[in-house]
């Protein structure tokens, strides 16, 4: 008799003999092995019989600024829009801004990117952006992260390459401070930099032009959140020079109001 | 601090029906006398029972289940459940010691589905995980699960199908002790917890991948901050929030999905529902209480009732009595109550982040009814569910981060659990954690540098409550381990995560990145779990019984889920005594499906072999 199975007769025989509390311990049986054991399969299969698939992909669509802005040049359309597609590592990215005012659209652009995670809070993203409106189109190659910077600034910063020696960059940071749970304060900061003059595109180089926003809005749903702010943008150096040329001011504040919404 | 912020009177009332549900409704009516069953020993008022709802209750050996979709109505908008035999929750299944059963399980809905039966240990091919087990049941099949059952106490099944979890499949098993119940009692009740949402779960799903906190509505805000700035001080709020900051989490996020978008029920009833137990004065009730939920760990109290736990996940243990506990998912406790006074008593179950509550009455008749206590304030997550110790002053650890980091000149830790005297596998043990090279990938957003054992800490929320509240220190399982050998070896996986981007895995694997497990049939090991990040994990291994140990490696408590807190690390024995490919995952739905899970095989291989 091996000292386990001593073991349980003695358990077996105190507790009979303590009564009711005691009755002795029920032994665990281990499962009989399977009649019908499943063989191994490769993930996809399995995926596909548990409806389980941690590798699915998902996508969304964010007006992150669909507004209203009264503008030195009259009242003025603003998008600033992005969409994604992927699984958690990689992801097709789309990112379009633009300005529709006095009838024309002012430096729309998109970009379409590829975005692979690559650390804790930091996406890589290559790929490359167009530039539409008025003045010659320009093509640029893209290559740039997007993350989350400590305090959870939503941070991206963008180096370009495009023809003729051209170079750009473009970083972008903003904020969400909660007054309430639906109040958001969103400041928000956008800086475009150029590595040469582009006089078709009215653009000159070096630091070109700085936005700096401040949107209250309020989530009637967390998807649905109309806001009202003030935008000061301000164009530097020979930007600002073009600017000033065609009469206007390089330096501007601007009532914004407009929807954030997303799906 | 208002959790539900809403703009108007309007809109907070139907904010109030939404969250305590419709009383009236046909499930609701239902609820009321659903589970109210005598005990075992008087089968007269089992028949009583029964009749008033047949179906309600199942026994036998032979079954028939039909899972189909069923039209409810629990918050004033119509929706589709997942439901067996046209009922939600499912019928409650009684089953006996010994017994062999027949379960033919019919599939009437347009997808695949399954069932897996809980903590039920049952052969490989019976045990229901699509994939793993078996490949499903198509729609319009029968699949036949038989399967003796040798064990006894409070269990419950549910599907192991996409999110047919969360859409209503499930239900309570009670299987009766061949020789008698240990624990007298004159009437019994069970409880089962849930979350019901009338948003489709795969839109959750793509929501919390979209916007992880999108269901948090008790963040912090600049109200908070400048309340903390005159309660502690300008520094210590800085301070504080420049920490939480710098790491890029949040000591708000207690639950992934909140009361926003769950009604929590209680055996199908919701709040204004008000599922009611009947009991005679004097009487010892037991209430045999399942978290079925999806998503969601409760707080369980009965205001002017003790609670005496007897049995945790099916196994009886030394009576403890307690205020309080909280039940994570999958999780199972059998308490007796003895209500001494002819008045209802309220059984509120809130949600671990307070967003909401499920609730039910116990009374000498129906129509009774209790006051229902407010909401615990939220509770903030601290430093040491972080795994980074009691106090601030332990954020200068960075030197442990080191792999090769000499655990000698380890600070001594108060809880540490560096005794394992019984260790043989000499560099594999110690208090310190192990994090595989595979965590430090982009989807892990912490790795804990102290993770605690902490099993005598109730956790987040519950903490010096006023209230004797239960802890897994507290639990003792009666006869002690299946198996007394010792452990021959460890496994020490880390439960990892990234809340922003919602993805979810063990070691920073996931499930379609990971190899499986592999136990050797008949192996004694020890799984050592060390949670990462800032969620309670109610962790699940299929076919065999977890042994949680004490730090100094005594057994403690047997169990089938095991809630790993916060920073927490916890160990347990497993006897490798079930041939076959198994599930082992986290049983937050959500988590599950995105990468938190693993598969286990337990296969002949030599001993020698074995490596960790």
């Amino acid at each position: 008799m091996s000292p386990r199975t001593k073991l349980v007769w003695i358990c077996g025989v105190m507790g009979l003999m303590a009564g009711s509390f005691a009755l002795a311990e029920a032994p665990h049986v281990p499962p009989d092995p399977p009649r019908h054991p499943m063989a191994d399969m490769p993930y996809a299969k399995m995926a596909a019989l548990m409806q389980m698939d941690d590798t699915a992909r998902t996508g969304m669509v964010l007006f992150d600024q669909l507004e209203w802005r009264n503008t030195a040049l009259g009242n003025a359309a603003v998008w600033d829009a992005q969409a994604w597609y992927g699984g958690d590592t990689n992801k097709i990215w789309l990112r379009t801004e633009g300005e529709r005012v006095a009838g024309t659209t002012q430096n729309p652009r998109a970009d379409l990117l590829w975005d692979h995670t690559f650390a804790r809070w930091w996406s890589v993203q290559t790929g490359g952006r167009q530039d539409f409106g008025a003045g010659p189109a320009r093509t640029w190659a893209a290559i740039g992260i997007q993350g989350l910077a400590p305090y959870w600034l939503a941070t991206e910063a963008t180096f370009y390459v495009g023809e003729q020696g051209r170079t750009a960059m473009r970083v972008k940071s903003e904020y969400n401070l909660l007054l309430t749970q639906r109040l958001i304060l969103q400041p928000e900061g956008e800086a475009n930099l150029y590595g040469k003059s582009d006089p078709a595109r009215r653009l000159g180089s070096g630091l070109s032009d700085l936005e700096l926003g401040l949107r209250l809005r309020y989530e009637l749903r967390r998807e649905f959140a109309p806001y009202i702010g003030v935008v000061w943008s301000r164009q530097f150096g020979e930007t600002a020079d073009r600017v000033r040329e065609s009469g206007g001011n390089p330096g501007d504040m601007q009532f914004v109001a407009g929807v954030r919404a997303w799906l | 601090m208002s959790k539900l912020h809403l703009p108007s009177a309007a809109l907070n009332r139907s904010r109030r029906r939404f969250v305590q549900g419709l009383a009236g409704g046909t499930l609701a009516v239902v609820g009321a006398r659903h589970f109210a069953l005598a005990a075992a020993a008087d089968a007269a008022a089992t028949a009583d029972a029964a009749a008033t709802d047949a179906g309600a209750v199942l026994s036998g050996t032979d079954f028939n289940l039909e899972i189909g979709a069923l039209p409810v109505n629990f918050t004033g908008r119509p929706g589709i459940a997942t439901a067996v035999n046209g009922r939600l929750p499912a019928p409650l299944l009684r089953w006996r010691e010994g017994d062999a059963i027949t379960l033919r399980v019919s599939n009437r809905l347009s997808a695949p589905t399954s069932i897996h039966w809980h903590g039920m240990i049952v052969p490989a091919d019976m045990d229901g995980v699509p994939g793993v087990s078996f490949d499903g049941i198509a729609p319009g099949a029968t699949y036949v699960y038989r399967f003796k059952v040798n064990q006894s106490g409070t269990y419950w099944y549910h599907s192991h199908s996409r999110f047919q979890e969360q859409t209503g499949l499930y239900g309570p098993i009670v299987i009766e002790p061949r020789r008698g119940e240990r624990h007298h009692a004159d009437r019994e009740h069970v409880v089962l917890l849930s979350d019901w949402t009338d948003l489709d779960p795969e839109h959750i799903y793509r929501t919390l991948k979209r916007q992880s906190n999108y269901f948090n509505f008790g963040r912090r805000t600049v109200g908070d901050f400048l309340n903390d700035v005159r309660k502690q001080g300008w520094k210590t709020a800085v301070a504080d929030r420049d920490m939480w900051g710098r790491m890029r989490m949040d000591p708000t996020d207690l639950a992934d999905v909140s009361g926003y978008a769950y009604t929590y029920l209680l055996n199908g009833a919701t709040p204004a529902g008000n599922w009611t137990g009947l009991f005679r004065r004097g009487e010892k009730v037991r209430l045999r209480i399942i978290n079925g939920s999806s998503m969601t760990f409760f707080d369980i109290r009965i205001p002017g009732l003790e609670l005496t736990v007897v049995a945790a996940d099916g196994q009886d243990v030394e009576p403890v009595t307690v205020d309080e506990f909280r039940i994570g998912n999958a999780e199972v406790y059998d308490v007796i109550v003895e209500p001494k006074d002819d008045r209802a008593y309220t059984l509120f179950a809130q949600s671990i982040d307070r967003s909401g509550y499920a609730r039910g009455t116990l009374a000498p008749q129906l129509g009774l009814q209790a006051e229902v206590p407010p909401l615990d304030p939220r509770p903030l997550l601290t430093m040491m569910d972080m795994g980074m110790g009691h106090d601030m002053a332990g954020m200068d650890m960075g030197s442990m981060k080191g792999k090769d980091a000499d655990m000698s000149s380890m600070p001594s830790m108060d809880h540490g659990a560096t005794d394992h005297g019984a260790m043989s596998m000499g560099d594999s043990m110690s208090a310190a954690p192990h994090p595989a090279p595979t965590e430090f990938g982009p989807n892990v957003d912490s790795v804990a540098e102290r993770p605690q054992t902490r099993l005598d800490d109730p956790g987040v929320g519950l903490r010096n409550n006023g209230r004797r509240v239960l802890t897994y220190a507290d639990l003792h399982t009666l006869g002690g381990p299946i198996d007394r050998r010792p452990a021959g070896r460890d496994i020490e996986l880390h439960l990892t995560g990234h809340m922003e981007r919602y993805v979810w895995s063990f070691n920073g694997r996931k499930f379609s990145d990971s190899e499986p497990l592999r136990f050797n049939y008949g192996e004694r090991l020890r799984l050592v779990l060390v949670n990462d990040s800032m969620m309670n994990h109610p962790i699940h291994l299929h076919g065999m019984w977890g042994e949680v140990e004490s730090e100094k490696g005594e057994f403690l408590v047997r169990k089938h889920t095991i809630t790993v807190q916060p920073g927490q690390r916890l160990a347990y024995g497993v006897t490798a005594d079930a041939l076959g490919r198994w599930a082992y995952h986290c049983h937050l739905l959500y988590h599950m499906e995105a990468g938190m899970f693993r598969e286990v095989h337990v296969e002949h291989r030599p001993r020698n072999d074995a490596k960790s």
